[in-house]
């Protein structure tokens, strides 16, 4: 009989055990984990995470910078996910499996729009901590006025090149509405720059739509959707 | 609490739920018959039970067949069927009649998560999971059941995005207790999710076809955001690592894109990318989609680009279009579903 589970899945992807340093809960049902590091990475990329072998490893974008000493991924619990649950109730010390860094959504020098929808803010703040900032204007979508994970940090760093698009609160610095509002809203958008997107497949699809209708070349563009 | 589906359910599976009702261990083994021989569409189809276990199976259970709910029929004669899932969504099978075969196109998810630039059920985004049950129900429930030879997972969503309901679905087409089909008869389409493929190819004698539309990375990842996880490269390196033997067949999926993939170029660095690779390419005319800035390549180039493959002895076809006026690229008619029902909601 053919084996439909999906212990056979992890195997696929080569894990590491690692050291959980510590773990922050930075608003209802996020997280922050800190692991211990082992190898270099390039801010966006991602690695894959689980817990144990009955678990499937689910890719997460690494959120610390390239020089830091610990490698940081932002989650949500999901509430019928089989891993987030597990992850968010870990304590220092015990340990998680993890994956080398991999993946290709990654920044450059080059001026650039950064457009994100909830956790999907992570590779940029690992880009910003990677000093990869300088040209770049980051538009943040989420429904709270809480959901703008590390906003403080993000203000410091970005000043009035951060853009908070919050779709049910209101609230002093916030857009009201949706992200994709927001870049309908503008007149124009600077046709020589490049677009980051990252984030649930809805709004990477729907943005990608607005952005070609806008003139931007679909050259310019870069997607990465939560597989 | 809603009714749990038997459809779908293994005879391993079955037989733990007869033996958790005290009911004996062999009507495990006829409950599956009339699930998967003989096609029962309720418990009292199920005659060889006792009445006792039929009523006993009625009160704690559903069959888990459905009928489509709509259906557009093109003038070739193909067929997209809308079928119903159990959260109220909808996904759709495409039945393709031809002269020597007939092919059913099935879903997997509803919508989809990969984001694809061409790909019309992406601009729905990820909606649901289908159960193995709800995949099968596709070929069980579909009028032309008895003339299908053939099956392609190439409807909504990344098969390998929900693995173990497509492995689980594949077993029940397969095995001797489900519809006993040939895996030689069954191909699974993937974007080129590296860990899951692996295990789709260790696990499963049916046919691969990957979805490959440019050699090129950076071509590709604006098409594709996979490629930024997994790089067609990767991909094919990996596919090198199986023997695939004489009769597993893998095919590239290559959907022809004006000024975009269709260069001499693009045929150089395929045949470099396949270089020694046992496969062939599957060129498909692109037929397009609201929003999108990608047009089909023209039929020369189209064809100039065919026989520049085959002088490079790359086995190449041209899938014929099907179904044109009925829009039956996949996405489009369950889309239309899904607005309508949101416009209802609100």
């Amino acid at each position: 009989m053919m084996d439909t589970g999906l212990s056979g899945f992890i195997k696929k992807l080569p894990l590491e055990k690692r050291v959980l340093l510590a773990i922050d809960n930075i608003a209802e049902g996020v997280y922050v984990i800190h692991l211990e590091r082992k190898h270099d990475f390039l801010p966006g990329q991602v690695v894959g995470i689980s817990l144990d072998h009955s678990i499937p490893a689910r890719l997460y974008s690494i959120c610390s910078g390239k020089d830091e000493s610990k490698l940081s991924i932002l989650f949500n619990i999901k509430p019928d996910g089989l891993l987030s649950p597990q992850l968010a109730a870990l304590g220092r010390g015990d340990s998680v499996l993890v994956s080398r860094p991999f993946g290709a959504f990654l920044g450059d020098e080059q001026p650039s729009w950064w457009i994100a929808s909830g956790t999907g803010v992570a590779p940029y703040r690992s880009m910003i901590r990677s000093g990869m900032d300088k040209n770049k204007v980051l538009i943040h979508g989420g429904r709270m006025a809480n959901s703008f994970y590390f906003q403080d940090e993000m203000k410091v760093r970005l000043g009035d090149r951060y853009i908070r698009c919050c779709s049910q609160e209101t609230g002093e610095g916030l857009y009201h509405g949706r992200l994709t509002n927001w870049i309908r809203e503008q007149e124009t958008l600077p046709l020589a720059n490049q677009y980051f997107l990252c984030g649930s497949a809805e709004m990477v699809v729907e943005v990608r739509d607005i952005l070609i209708s806008k003139g931007v070349e679909l050259d310019q563009i870069m997607s990465e959707i939560y597989f | 609490m809603s009714k749990q589906p038997l459809f779908g359910k293994t005879p391993d599976e079955l037989l733990k739920i007869v033996q958790a009702h005290d009911l004996p261990a062999y009507t495990s083994k006829q409950i599956s018959q009339w699930l998967y021989k003989n096609h029962a569409q309720t418990f009292a189809d199920m005659s060889n039970l006792s009445k006792k276990t039929r009523l006993l199976l009625e009160e704690n259970f559903i069959v888990g067949l459905t009928s489509f709910s709509k259906v557009q029929i093109s003038s070739d004669g193909t067929k997209k069927y809308l079928f119903p899932t159990t959260d109220n969504r909808f996904i759709e099978a495409a039945y393709i009649p031809e002269d020597d075969r007939a092919t059913l196109c099935v879903s997997s998810q509803v919508g989809c998560k990969m984001g694809c630039l061409f790909c019309m059920t992406g601009k729905q985004g990820f909606q649901s999971q289908l159960t193995a049950g709800e995949i099968v129900n596709q070929v069980i429930s579909l009028p032309e059941r008895e003339q299908l030879t053939n099956i392609v997972y190439m409807g909504m969503g990344e098969p390998f995005d929900n693995l173990e309901s497509v492995m689980r679905s594949l077993e029940i087409l397969t095995s001797d207790w489900g519809l006993a089909m040939s895996p030689r008869r069954i191909t699974v389409s993937t974007i080129g999710m590296i860990p899951a493929m692996k295990l789709f190819i260790e696990n499963s004698e049916c046919h691969l076809a990957i979805s490959l539309h440019t050699p090129f990375h950076d071509e590709r990842r604006k098409l594709m955001p996979i490629e930024n996880i997994y790089p067609i490269a990767e991909v094919i390196d990996v596919l090198r690592t199986f023997d695939f033997g004489r009769q597993r067949r893998i095919s590239f999926e290559y959907i022809m894109f004006k000024g975009i993939n269709d260069t001499p170029v693009h045929v150089k660095e395929l045949a470099r990318l396949l270089n020694g690779l046992r496969c062939r390419i599957n060129l498909i005319r692109f037929h397009p989609i609201p929003d999108t800035p990608l047009e089909s390549s023209t039929e020369e180039n189209i064809d100039m680009f065919r026989q520049a493959l085959l002088k490079k002895d790359i086995r190449t076809t041209l899938r014929a279009s099907r179904g044109q006026d009925i829009f039956a690229a996949c996405g489009l008619l369950s889309t239309k579903e899904l607005v309508k029902q949101q416009e209802a909601d609100f």
